[in-house]
């Protein structure tokens, strides 16, 4: 969204489904009638939403290999430093340079760093932690976790007009259709916002 | 793993979540068990015992924090006895949590989606355990810091060329990774149980450790690569963490220990005695809970197989390891196993035999491998034989070396024996805590398992 576009009243339309299959077949009717800001919220996993929902590929896995080279050389080369430059022990003249020694230590730190970067980088670029959010806003929302599933249009879409993707939800026969309200926050700094 | 190769199934298997389930009541008995307050009645007798092993394991460690390692049967021989034999066994125990979670997922083996959240939480305490070891083994505990390297006035370094620094780095390595791993795991089911909460302080807690999760597909498709890189990275990691443990023996030049087979034998053996742990800690869990639709026969027979496969490896590896005492040629190799055969320890040797060689053979039977009450037995012996497999390892291999003045026996003194049952206490009643306060199964990927139109789970591939 541009920043400088108002802010539009509501932040969608959510309709509600009680089983997956309907959900997939609704979330593909949106996407062929238009509508590309969407959003669905399931209680586990449906790899079949990726296409309908126009999900890119995620990045994770370049950012993790970024993550893992920079532990590879971090684990290497500061035991390089350690051993050869800043506390070389000579033993029976040996090299000092001596680097099968140091494979487990660089392997484990290659991990490490991969492992962190898989994590902190999922958090961070779903947005988490982020306990406050509109959807939250929608009465039965909390079924989200547990056997209902939610397609949610959201205002920004430049397709979107409150009476018209209403119609259009009501044609993929949920089970209930509810606006998503902004947060409104009781934080005095920021009334009059909304 | 052999098992997985056998592609002659006949009959249909049994679905692996029981075809009465739907997504609701799946969510329902699973997050309701932990905000239920009723506890089972056996699980409340057991963490009485349970408790009392905590009270222990607090008296041992501050024995030996007060006065020393000395109350320890240690001597000058036998450097380390309990301390390593029992941290090897505890780190043994917590690699098939990293198995059933990692390796299992990148198998495509669906059966450990209703065992890999009890498992993982398994690995981490079983680590937390193995870790408390060789930190009270220092000597000066208060110093246990020097273990890793940082700037200091001293102007040192840690020694990057001793395998024991190597094992500093494999194990924290390995208990982050696993701690991620587990805690990745729960969030979407930590959401699942703030939204069912009743009361607010659940509610509030659930809530911060869920960070906010609300099931968004984009944050889904994230979610599900960050959780197959880290099953790809924990696959290396578990493998290479038991075997920068049997580094610990391997790089050294004691007979016994100085062999190249250790590696892949230590992690073998460490699978074979996790998956022992699992089930036996798995049955009861089942029977208290009344979790027999999740975790059915099929997962308990899977488990067994698991369990005599690598069990036969390990076997295997005690049979190799006569052989190359024989087939080296060297004086001090031979005696060292005519040692173990027939010397003072002879005891732990044959009965190490019969626990971890003949024992499992039984498992070849479907009748046994599905009869729970006798695969709780074998778990139990299973586990008895891989900590003598480590205690004949280190004991005998140390306490006759080269030189027969310095030989010596290692009896072990009533503040050994309480640490190690301390720990076991330790670790069954973090295991308890667990249990009452996280949904022990993963609820998000069990719904996974159920059908619908447009997917089907084909489990048919599972270890059949």
């Amino acid at each position: 969204m541009n920043f400088f576009t108002k802010r539009p009243d509501i932040y969608g339309l959510m309709a509600e489904f009680d089983a997956p299959e309907k959900l997939l077949a609704g979330a593909e009717r949106a996407k062929r009638a238009g509508y590309r800001e969407m959003d669905a919220f399931t209680p586990f996993p449906m790899e079949e939403l990726t296409d309908a929902l126009g999900i890119r590929h995620t990045k994770l896995s370049l950012f993790v290999l970024c993550c893992g080279l920079t532990g590879m050389l971090v684990g290497f080369f500061f035991q390089y430093w350690v051993a050869v430059i800043d506390y070389p022990l000579n033993i029976g003249g040996r090299p000092l340079n001596s680097w099968p020694q140091w494979i487990p230590v660089t392997f484990e730190l290659t991990i490490l760093f991969s492992a962190f970067g898989a994590v902190v980088g999922m958090i961070f670029r779903n947005g988490l932690p982020r306990p406050v959010h509109p959807v939250f806003n929608v009465d039965r929302f909390e079924l989200a976790t547990k056997d209902r599933f939610f397609l949610c249009i959201e205002a920004i879409d430049p397709l979107f007009d409150k009476e018209k993707t209403r119609k259009f939800l009501e044609s993929l026969k949920p089970d209930h259709i509810t606006v998503v309200e902004h947060v409104h926050t009781k934080d005095p700094y920021h009334q009059g916002e909304d | 793993m052999a098992e997985h190769k056998h592609t002659t199934l006949v009959e249909q298997p049994e679905p692996l979540v029981s075809p009465k389930e739907t997504y609701g009541s799946i969510t329902d008995k699973i997050a309701g068990d932990v905000l239920s307050t009723k506890t089972p009645k056996a699980m409340m007798i057991t963490l009485a015992i349970t408790s009392a092993l905590l009270l222990v394991f607090v008296l041992a460690v501050g024995a030996v924090l007060l006065f020393g390692p000395g109350v320890w049967g240690n001597n000058n021989p036998v450097g380390w006895a309990f301390e390593i034999t029992n941290f090897v066994w505890w780190v043994g125990i917590g690699h098939a949590g990293t198995l059933i979670s990692a390796i299992l997922l990148l198998l495509h083996q669906h059966w450990r989606n209703a065992i890999n959240r009890f498992a993982e939480a398994m690995t981490l305490f079983a680590v937390m355990c193995a870790g408390l070891f060789p930190a009270l083994h220092t000597g000066r505990q208060w110093l246990d810091y020097w273990l890793l390297p940082y700037p200091n006035t001293m102007g040192m370094w840690v020694n990057f060329r001793s395998p024991l620094i190597w094992d500093v780095f494999a194990v924290t390595t390995y208990l982050t990774v696993s701690f991620m791993f587990w805690f990745v795991g729960l969030i979407p089911d930590l959401a699942a149980m703030r939204d069912r909460a009743k009361k607010h302080w659940q509610k509030v807690i659930y809530g911060i450790l869920a960070m906010g999760w609300r099931g968004s597909a984009h944050h889904w498709h994230r979610y599900e690569m960050s959780y197959l890189l880290l099953a790809g990275l924990a696959t290396p990691l578990v493998v290479s963490v038991h075997s920068v443990v049997s580094f610990d023996f391997a790089v050294s030049l004691i007979p016994g220990w100085h062999a190249t087979i250790f590696p892949p034998y230590f992690v073998a053996g460490a699978i074979y005695s996790g998956f022992a742990m699992v089930i036996t800690l798995m049955i009861p869990a089942r029977r208290w809970y009344k979790l027999e639709s999740f975790i059915t026969d099929r997962h308990l027979d899977y488990m067994a197989k698991v369990m005599l496969a690598t069990g036969l490896i390990v076997f295997y590896g005690y049979l190799t390891e006569l052989f190359f005492a024989y087939y080296s040629g060297s004086m001090y190799e031979r005696f060292m196993m005519y040692n173990r055969i027939f010397g003072p320890y002879w005891w732990s040797y044959w009965l190490l035999i019969f626990c971890n060689g003949v024992t499992p053979q039984v498992l070849w039977f479907k009748k046994v491998r599905t009869n729970v009450a006798l695969l709780f037995v074998i778990s139990l012996i299973v586990n008895v034989g891989m900590w003598l497999e480590r205690f004949v390892i280190v004991v005998t291999s140390l306490h006759r070396d080269f030189l027969p003045s310095s030989w010596d026996m290692f009896r072990p003194t009533i503040w050994d024996w309480s640490l190690y049952l301390g720990t076991i206490g330790f670790f069954v009643w973090l295991i308890y805590v667990f249990v009452r306060v996280m949904p022990m199964i993963s609820i998000f990927e069990i719904k996974h398992l159920l059908p619908w139109r447009g997917r089907k789970i084909d489990t048919s591939a599972d270890a059949a």
